[in-house]
């Protein structure tokens, strides 16, 4: 519970310190490298095996509920 | 000449405003996502089993302001894990996901709805979700609410009789932060509830047994009706120095079974010229035993509860990861305005630290090696933007 609420408070912090990025600074922000689900095809089917075989769901990025399959 | 060197520096400012605005519509969370189709071959192999089968999704705007997508994909499985092995026979199934879904924008919002149908000959699944996506602060920031609700119908294969019910919730919140302008994270927390029939109806724990032949025999898991759990997690991605990116994950997860996980992952991305992308990975998992986990109870009924699952039991996971990506040249698929194929192949390690090898028939019960296993997931699709 305690690594929990530090994981929040980092959290917290962290949006607490919003720089302006101006539109035109975007410009390395839209590489696709930089996208956290460049993939969706594959990152979901990598999700799926993580919580096959994994106790732990959830926060890990991907939308939608589990199919209960595993 | 000064003219012209007006006109040309006039000229460079409306292409680099151009060019901002585009890129700023990539960056920007409230615009749709391009249409696009994915083709994916997917296979597991580790542990005695192995599952493969195809995936499709497709995605499609009408308009500016609406989306669609389907996905259909297939497990085919063929199992014969140490379970298996241990108190049953090799199996083969099949199990078919239909997912449909919708986005709708306006102006910075986002809302989606989705819909999931997964059916095999003992389980039947659905799952509704909706979520909504708000961009504030010049789109710097992006929250997202969701939620989901599925109803999972569980079967057993012999026994016509036997039919359970789970119900599935799922609660989510995520925070997504342009930093700098070479650093964007995300804070994702989800909380699950589950109520239902929660255990696997073939798995068995096994305790000491002096009138068995090898010291224990099996008898039928027993699992609680509810399982509530909270997960929180921490992402970003830094645009390195030169064209290529660094990503870190973290999260941490706790439920009411009393196990605790947490994992971390790191992935370094490099362009390589127009047409190459290599990805390298590394992620780290470990988790601690549900309260009722044991692997060998000390006689019949021991508990109210018990499990001999070893996914609720202690244990850590090493997945390295490689990927490459190719943009293929547009005059050998001009029909799309772009095409990728791509290779990603995953390398899982898995050692537990209280499930053991059973199979070890030579070993005294509770005495037996821990059990590990590798597993290898590879991922070769190809995608299509039109």
């Amino acid at each position: 519970m305690i690594r929990l609420a530090l994981v929040c408070m980092g959290l917290l912090l962290m949006t607490g310190c919003s720089p302006w990025v101006k539109p035109y600074e975007r410009e390395n922000l839209a590489d696709e490298i930089m996208s956290f689900d460049r993939d969706p095809i594959a990152s979901t089917y990598l999700h799926h095996v993580y919580e096959a075989r994994e106790a732990a769901r959830g926060a890990d990025g991907a939308s939608g509920g589990g199919c209960g399959c595993n | 000449m000064a003219p012209v060197g007006v006109a040309v520096a006039a000229t460079k400012r409306v292409i680099f405003a151009l060019a901002a605005l585009a890129l700023m519509t990539v960056a920007r969370a409230e615009v749709l996502a391009p249409d696009r189709l994915d083709v994916m071959y997917h296979s597991y192999d580790g542990g005695g089993a192995t599952i493969d089968g195809p995936s499709i999704l497709v995605r499609k705007n009408i308009g500016t302001n609406v989306a669609v997508s389907a996905n259909y994909y297939v497990d085919m499985v063929s199992s014969a894990s140490i379970d298996v092995l241990a108190t049953a026979s090799e199996y083969s199934e099949e199990r078919t996901e239909y997912s449909v879904g919708t986005e709708f924008l306006h102006d910075r919002t986002i809302i989606r709805a989705g819909y999931t149908s997964s059916d095999e000959n003992d389980y039947q699944a659905q799952t509704g979700s909706v979520s909504i996506s708000q961009a504030f602060f010049g789109d710097l920031t992006t929250l997202t609410f969701g939620v989901s609700y599925g109803e999972d119908v569980v079967g057993q294969n012999g026994n016509p009789e036997f039919e359970e019910e789970v119900r599935r919730r799922r609660y989510q919140v995520n925070l997504s932060q342009i930093l700098t302008k070479s650093l964007i994270a995300a804070v994702n927390v989800e909380s699950a509830v589950d109520e239902g029939f929660l255990n696997n109806p073939y798995r068995q724990v096994r305790y000491l047994d002096p009138n068995a032949a090898q010291g224990y025999s099996y008898q039928r898991e027993i699992y609680p009706e509810t399982r509530n759990s909270d997960a929180a997690s921490l992402r970003a991605i830094y645009y390195l120095p030169y064209r290529a990116s660094l990503r870190a994950d973290y999260r941490y997860y706790e439920d009411s079974w009393g196990i605790e996980a947490d994992n971390w992952e790191l992935r370094y991305t490099h362009p390589w010229g127009q047409r190459w992308l290599f990805e390298l990975k590394y992620r780290n998992y470990q988790q601690s035993a549900a309260d009722f986990y044991s692997d060998l109870f000390p006689y019949r009924d021991a508990q109210n509860f018990m499990a001999r699952d070893k996914e609720l039991s202690d244990y850590t996971s090493d997945n390295i990861g490689l990927g490459i990506t190719y943009n293929v040249p547009e005059k050998w698929l001009w029909v799309f305005e772009k095409s990728t194929v791509n290779l990603y192949w995953d390398h899982f390690q898995f050692d537990y630290q209280s499930f053991r090898n059973v199979l070890d028939t030579e070993a005294a019960p509770g005495e037996e090696p821990f059990y590990n296993f590798d597993a290898n997931v590879i991922r070769f699709y190809f995608s299509f933007w039109y």
